[in-house]
């Protein structure tokens, strides 16, 4: 009881949000790192995995990557890099690192939702004479969109919490909060900080769980 | 003390055999430790997830309440998941385990419910129709064959363990995260590099370990696809 109320008083003091050390900042930190790396992994990862889709090949490659990303602890990824020449380079190490997670199951899930449309469908698109180009944009990406967002959203709360990590080898966000904690010895910043970012990695599967559920419409009405 | 030798441990290489031989011993109970907290923290999460499989198959209310929270606690990050059980375990082992039993429940859960539901109807009615009580049912038919997807998950859950004890460093109980988080401060490349690749070692091994261990409990599988 006493911790809650200590974290509580902790969160609520006004001293704990401004300044470089401060809530805000780290949150505008985490926030920045997260999107910036989600697009940028969107990037690299959804146009390979739609021309593999679309041509049906590298599939256990596409497939297998999540399962090797897996096994590779983020933590020691993210100090190898740190450890490189890449580590002099202010935040890039825990950019590199960020997106490496997020690409498989970006890629995975893309590659699947690619694949799993249905045949007949993709059959009766070319019997109509469209062209591959038209088949990828008209027809196999607007049916694989929903499994498309479910890998964007699972690399979305992946990167929230590499990011946390991040701070466990010096980078920003949020996960500072609780390894400065951690060094003052100091349980309530530890768990205000943990209380923080799980609420924000909550808060962002939450909105990827409404964009999925009105993803549909506007699927069908944009491509239409 | 003598002028330091020119070998690879004071040039700072990433591969080095001197700190393989060196350091042994600190590496080996770095791996024990790994082993032990990966271990311990799926068989308790093992032990939780079937029950609670098993309920949220029996009763159709216990599903969505077992899923959702199970969902909700995989989200949270790991560096957050342990600081939360700080106050709760103290510095300890036990922040680490309590915390992977917490992300292997979600994975197992789900993967042994898919399990059970996957059980055809025909079966469970021919199970019934030989007179097997809901007890036997669930124990010499139901859960026999959910074995191949909660083997599934078990394999992913332990994977995904042996990488996470490596953020117990945090509270100094990682493991060869231990290794890794103090090489990262000492600029140690050879102690990251051995560690880290130990790491995937270990998940890989258990990953395949466990695959064999599926192939003996589900002959039957074996005899269809051969």
């Amino acid at each position: 009881m006493n911790t809650l109320s200590d974290t509580w008083s902790w969160l609520t003091s006004a001293a704990h949000w401004s300044g470089e050390n401060g809530i805000w900042n780290r949150l505008g930190q985490h926030l920045w790192l997260t999107a910036l790396c989600l697009l940028l992994s969107c990037l690299i990862a959804l146009p390979v995995a739609l021309v593999l889709g679309h041509l049906g090949k590298g599939g256990t490659l596409a497939v297998n990557i999540s399962n090797v990303g897996r096994a590779v602890p983020t933590f020691a990824v993210l100090v190898l890099l740190l450890l490189t020449p890449i580590g002099k380079y202010g935040e890039w190490p825990t950019i590199i690192a960020l997106i490496l997670f997020a690409v498989p199951p970006l890629l995975t899930n893309a590659y699947v939702g690619m694949r799993e449309v249905d045949r007949d469908v993709v059959r009766a698109a070319r019997g109509m004479g469209m062209t591959g180009r038209q088949l990828l944009f008209r027809v196999e990406l607007p049916l694989a969109l929903p499994l498309i967002l479910t890998g964007v959203r699972i690399a979305a709360v992946q990167l929230v919490a590499t990011a946390t990590l991040a701070a466990l080898a010096g980078g920003g966000g949020l996960g500072r909060i609780i390894t400065a904690g951690f060094n003052l010895a100091s349980t309530p910043q530890v768990v205000a900080g943990a209380v923080l970012v799980a609420a924000f990695a909550l808060v962002v599967e939450g909105v990827f769980e409404l964009v999925q559920r009105f993803a549909p419409q506007w699927a069908k009405g944009g491509f239409g | 003390m003598t002028a330091p030798p020119d070998d690879c441990l004071a040039r700072n290489e990433w591969i080095c055999g001197a700190y393989l031989s060196s350091r042994s011993q600190i590496l080996w109970d770095a791996v024990v430790q790994h082993l032990q907290l990966t271990a311990v923290s799926v068989a308790i999460g093992l032990v939780i997830a079937v029950p609670l499989a098993v309920a949220a198959r029996r009763w159709r209310w216990a599903a969505a309440p077992v899923l959702g929270v199970t969902t909700i606690l995989y989200t949270i990050p790991s560096l957050a998941m342990f600081s939360l059980l700080l106050p709760v375990y103290g510095l300890s082992a036990s922040i680490v385990i309590a915390g992977l039993v917490l992300y292997s429940l979600t994975l197992l859960v789900r993967n042994i419910l898919a399990g059970l539901r996957a059980v055809p109807e025909d079966t469970r009615q021919a199970a019934r129709g030989m007179g097997y009580g809901p007890v036997r049912l669930l124990l010499a038919v139901e859960l026999p064959l959910a074995v191949p997807a909660a083997m599934a998950g078990l394999r992913i859950a332990t994977v995904s363990a042996v990488s996470l004890v490596t953020v117990g460093a945090i509270v100094g109980y990682g493991g060869l995260g231990n290794l890794i988080y103090a090489g990262m401060n000492t600029y140690f490349k050879a102690q990251v590099l051995t560690a880290s690749v130990l790491c995937v070692v270990i998940a890989v091994a258990a990953d395949l370990l466990l695959l064999g261990i599926q192939r003996l409990l589900t002959p039957w599988t074996r005899a269809v696809a051969s």
